[in-house]
């Protein structure tokens, strides 16, 4: 099995003229077909993302962090909202997320996991606690 | 097994080689899962032939024998790196495992080795460029200086996209197989867009300025024979149509110069008669089948051209229509224009140029030198000279190759 992030794009300003019932509704068919995966243990967790307004960049300049404003205010459509899935392989992947209502609010990226880094990640979170 | 000469094992393994060697390929991708151990694997297999059938004799089953070699030598190899590399026990492991009927087994799985490395080549995730670079590699054996000097790019840039590609299938875990009935429509159809891309480089170049150039569209054929071989599916049959149904008038289409001849002014006598009468066969067979697209469409086209036998004769109104049939099935500008020039021979110029000025005033084909050719055309054949005159002007514009160029120029100067 391996384990795919998606990365799902929305366009904000056409998800801000939806209603209120209208984005609800959609949300609801979302977490419907998230239950689906569930029950598959295809879904390995996820994060909806607020506006993108509301973020911040980091950028090194010279030679410390500044924060900017995100420099994708021009791009139409945005990240909207991260799953995390394991599927067998990236046809496997893509079959089940093409069912996704999510896909229907923009572009949508299927990255498959870095394995090596996330061993690395998995060492280091193992030995915070143990510490 | 009996002892051999060893000019009688080089020789067969000559042959094997040619014939069996992308089989052999195949398989070992699947057993092995990886292109480049495969690759490796299958040529130490043939080395090691070369030598062991001179003491032995030549195997009853070569092929099963250079599958089991090779996944031999590849476990060695994998075996001595894994000393340095303790992730490659693991894979070395795996391979033992597989047991060894399995590299033999019967002659349709072999086939389905073959389509799995044609549909892995050719995964929608992988660009255009990598999927036909990877499929002449991979499934054609063609060698990566071949391919290069086709598509006028360096060995080392090919090189790159094909380390690339194969980077890709492993790491974001494209599958070696053949996808799904329910998946195969979508899936079919990058399969039969790098066949035809493949076949169209070969087909406008050889007009062309380049000798080093190989013959992509006989391997565009060739590859379109062993698709439906493995997939005998009516979309397949009528790009295979399309294919051989152009290339039968290759000999007719250019003068020796290099100079355009218009389907309507080629020597009917110069075009393969065999290949037409395959294709014909072929898109009657798909067309047959009432479940067909835009391969067959075009094919349906192009065999009533191949099956008139003078320009006069040829029957506009059937080509008409199967142009109203590929508009519906894939609306775009340039099949519009194509209808334009059929709907022109067959009621008239007139009636033609209204179509043609109706795509160039909404603003499509406004920079296809095809366009402008075309209206230029009827404009000259409905004697407005200086409307065609100006016509040729844009389309030379507009314009490229060199060929093209002059067949423009001719026709200017014969306009005074």
């Amino acid at each position: 099995m391996m384990k795919f992030v998606c990365l799902g794009y929305i366009d904000e300003a056409k998800w801000d003229e939806m209603s209120e019932n209208e984005q609800s509704a959609f949300i609801n068919e979302c977490f419907t077909y998230d239950d689906e995966l569930r029950r598959g243990s295809h879904f390995l967790g996820g994060q909806g993302l607020q506006s993108s307004q509301n973020a911040v960049t980091l950028r090194w300049q010279g030679e410390q962090a500044m924060v900017v404003d995100g420099p994708f205010s021009e791009t139409k459509e945005q990240l909207g909202g991260i799953l995390f899935l394991e599927a067998r392989d990236l046809n496997h992947a893509i079959t089940l997320m093409s069912k996704h209502p999510m896909v229907r609010g923009g572009a949508f990226e299927i990255r498959p996991a870095d394995e090596k880094i996330n061993a690395m990640i998995e060492e280091r979170s193992s030995q915070s606690f143990s510490s | 097994m009996s002892k051999s000469s060893a000019a009688q094992v080089r020789h067969k393994v000559d042959e094997l080689y040619r014939i069996e060697s992308r089989r052999v390929f195949a398989t070992l991708i699947r057993l092995l899962g990886d292109f480049d151990l495969a690759e490796e694997a299958m040529h130490e297999a043939f080395t090691a032939a070369v030598e062991q059938w001179q003491c032995d004799g030549i195997p009853r089953n070569p092929r099963a024998w250079l599958v089991s070699t090779g996944r031999f030598k590849a476990i060695d190899s994998v075996r001595r790196r894994s000393r340095f590399d303790a992730s490659l026990e693991e894979l070395a492991r795996r391979l033992e495992e597989i047991a060894d009927d399995k590299a033999e087994k019967a002659n349709q799985e072999v086939e389905d080795d073959r389509l799995r490395l044609i549909f892995t080549c050719c995964h929608p995730s992988l660009s255009p460029e990598l999927q036909v670079a990877l499929t002449l590699r991979e499934v054609c054996g063609l060698k990566t200086e071949e391919i290069a000097s086709a598509f006028l790019i360096t060995p080392p840039t090919l090189a790159q996209r094909i380390v690339r590609a194969k980077a890709k299938i492993r790491d974001a875990g494209i599958p070696y197989e053949v996808p799904s009935l329910a998946e195969l429509p979508t899936r079919l159809d990058a399969v039969l867009s790098v066949i035809y891309l493949v076949f169209n480089e070969g087909y406008s170049a050889s007009s062309g300025e380049s000798l080093i150039r190989i013959d992509l569209s006989e391997e565009a054929i060739r590859l379109g024979r062993l698709l439906l071989d493995l997939l005998p599916d009516s979309e397949v049959m009528g790009l295979l149509a399309l294919m051989l149904l152009q290339e039968s008038r290759r000999d007719a289409r250019a003068t020796s110069d290099g100079d355009v001849i218009l389907l309507e002014d080629q020597d009917r006598s110069l075009w393969n008669r065999q290949q037409i009468s395959e294709g014909t066969t072929l898109v009657n067979r798909s067309v047959a089948s009432r479940d067909y697209g835009i391969y067959t469409i075009q094919a349906a086209i192009a065999s009533v051209h191949a099956n008139s036998r003078t320009a006069a004769e040829t029957d506009w109104a059937q080509i008409v229509s199967w142009y109203d049939l590929l508009l519906q099935a894939e609306p775009s500008s340039i099949v519009e224009l194509n209808r334009a020039v059929a709907v022109a021979m067959q009621e008239g110029p007139l009636v033609g140029l209204e179509l043609v000025e109706s795509i160039l005033e909404r603003g499509d084909l406004v920079e296809y030198h095809l366009a402008h050719a075309t209206r230029a055309d009827l404009c000259r054949r409905l004697g407005r000279t200086e409307d065609a005159k100006k016509s040729y002007e844009s389309a030379l514009s507009f314009a490229r190759q060199e060929p093209e160029r002059r067949f423009l120029e001719k026709r200017l100067i014969e306009l005074g």
